[in-house]
């Protein structure tokens, strides 16, 4: 039952990434783009993490995503008037070799850490008693408390960065 | 398979009981602002126009179903199931009774937020499929308010999560269990009054219902995102809007009024009791005030709400942290 699900978010994962790059179409490159999401967050569940994958949810495909949407809205590219999509040999294959250095990478280098490497103290059950969103709270704000603050505050200057630009344009 | 079994009836029976819910919410809706406006409402249809949501069912399934010309054939048809599924699929976790949920997730509230972000979808492809300008515009006008209210409608709800310490919507409607002080009931909308109302007013503007209806805008958009569509396909957005529109209720409810809590009687009588009383105040709202202007709704969205919200959450840190 698990290895269908699985493959089933995986396989839906992979395909809707490769349609999001071959669509000539900005919304329905988006929409591939929001099926991939969903497709994740389906095997951040088969993982157990419910947290992370709701809040994948709310913040990608609920949030970002529908601003993308609005923006590519607004532009009103036509699939017509684009031009039509052309593969030169050169980048094709660099992707392909970038493409497979990182499978190489994962394979080699991370696989067999967390495949076979020591396990860390939480499993199914652990989790269980101490509840998801409890322990990645506990662990965000005793041992990960400094890069959290750090990323706060890399997002606030992002933010009044923004908001200068955006107030520059309009005066 | 005995557990799947059972899932598939308790599914079963809440989708029947919410589609019934939906049609009759029409009628309730016609009737109570008929008899605000000192109108008869429905009718003519069976005994007080009881049959009147069955009629309209049958005419829109009979109705021609209009494509416009150089609309976008697979999302023109996808998206009003896109805005529909969304609203049904909120009520999986959802504790009608005390052994009466479909499933109890451990972050319930989060795959609710999760799934009603998910209704804008529906909108505003449907806005931009139609390939009409005032589709479009409504669409483009309910992006930009569900997002913008989805912050307050978050927030709002946070001082619940901390006073009760979860997410699962079952624990939040136990931990409401007991009194204060012997009379006043265990309510989080006692110690949470601010929270409550900043939830009421954002789960309004997430319904795109009046005062803030701007996206169907009649008067300046026409229909809004809707405007293209005809028969049933219309038909699905409508329901899309009541059935989100008891979700919202039912959820206040769970967070808010202690579910399916109360003396006497049955526990699910008490849950549909309280999702009434949110239903008419909804519907009430609607008859009395006037729509809010664009500019006012983002105002008070992102100048008046969120800060409120933000100053309940800090507010009912320190409460916690003094009283503890």
């Amino acid at each position: 039952m698990e290895w269908v699900l699985f493959l089933t978010f995986a396989l839906l994962a992979g395909a809707a990434a490769v349609a999001m790059v071959l669509q000539r179409n900005p919304v329905y490159s988006a929409l591939c783009l929001i099926i991939t999401f969903f497709a994740q967050a389906g095997l951040y569940i088969l993982l157990h993490a419910q947290l992370i994958a709701f809040v994948h949810i709310i913040v990608y495909a609920g949030a970002i995503m529908v601003l993308f949407l609005f923006v590519i809205m607004l532009l009103d590219l036509r699939p017509e008037e684009l031009p039509p999509m052309q593969f030169r040999r050169a980048p094709v294959l660099l992707g392909l070799v970038l493409a497979g250095a990182l499978l190489a990478e994962l394979a080699l280098g991370i696989g067999p850490r967390i495949i076979l490497g020591p396990r860390g103290p939480h499993d199914v059950e652990t989790l269980r008693i101490l509840g998801n969103t409890q322990e990645v709270g506990r662990i965000l704000f005793r041992e990960y408390l400094i890069p959290f603050e750090l990323t706060s505050v890399i997002l606030l200057s992002a933010m009044v960065g923004a908001l200068v630009l955006a107030k520059r344009r309009s005066e | 398979m005995g557990f799947l079994v059972a899932t598939l009836f308790k599914i079963f029976i809440a989708v029947g009981l919410i589609l019934l819910a939906v049609a009759y919410l029409t009628w309730l809706e016609r009737k109570v602002i008929g008899d605000i406006q000192v109108r008869f409402g429905p009718s003519r249809v069976g005994p007080f126009g009881l049959l009147q949501p069955i009629a309209d069912g049958i005419k829109l399934m009979f109705k021609e179903d209009i494509l416009p010309a150089n609309a976008d054939r697979l999302i023109f048809f996808l998206a009003p199931a896109v805005s529909f599924i969304p609203a049904l699929v909120v009520f999986a976790v959802i504790p009608f009774g005390p052994s009466f949920v479909i499933t109890d997730v451990n972050v319930g509230l989060l795959y609710v937020f999760a799934v009603a972000s998910l209704g804008v979808y529906g909108i505003v492809l449907a806005g931009w499929a139609s390939n009409s300008k005032y589709a479009l515009l409504g669409g483009l006008r309910s992006a930009a308010q569900m997002v913008s209210y989805e912050l307050g409608l978050g927030l709002s709800v946070l001082g619940v999560v901390m006073m009760t310490g979860t997410l699962s919507l079952v624990d939040i409607v136990e931990a409401q269990n007991g009194t204060w002080f012997g009379i006043l009931p265990r309510w989080n909308v006692f110690p949470q009054f601010l929270g409550f109302v900043i939830f009421l007013i954002s789960s309004n503007a997430e319904l795109n219902r009046a005062p803030f209806d701007l996206p169907e805008a009649e008067t300046e958009l026409v229909a809004g995102f809707h405007t293209e569509y005809s028969s049933m396909k219309f038909a699905l957005f409508f329901m899309a809007e009541y059935a989100n529109m008891i979700a919202a209720s039912a959820i206040a409810t769970t967070l808010f009024l202690g579910g399916w809590q109360g003396p006497l009687l049955p526990p699910v009588i008490w849950f549909s009791l309280k999702v009434f009383g949110f239903l008419f105040l909804f519907i009430w709202l609607r008859a009395t005030l006037p729509r809010f202007r664009y500019d006012q709704l983002m105002g008070f969205g992102w100048k008046v709400l969120l800060p409120l919200a933000l100053a309940n959450v800090m507010f009912t840190a320190a409460a916690i942290l003094i009283l503890a």
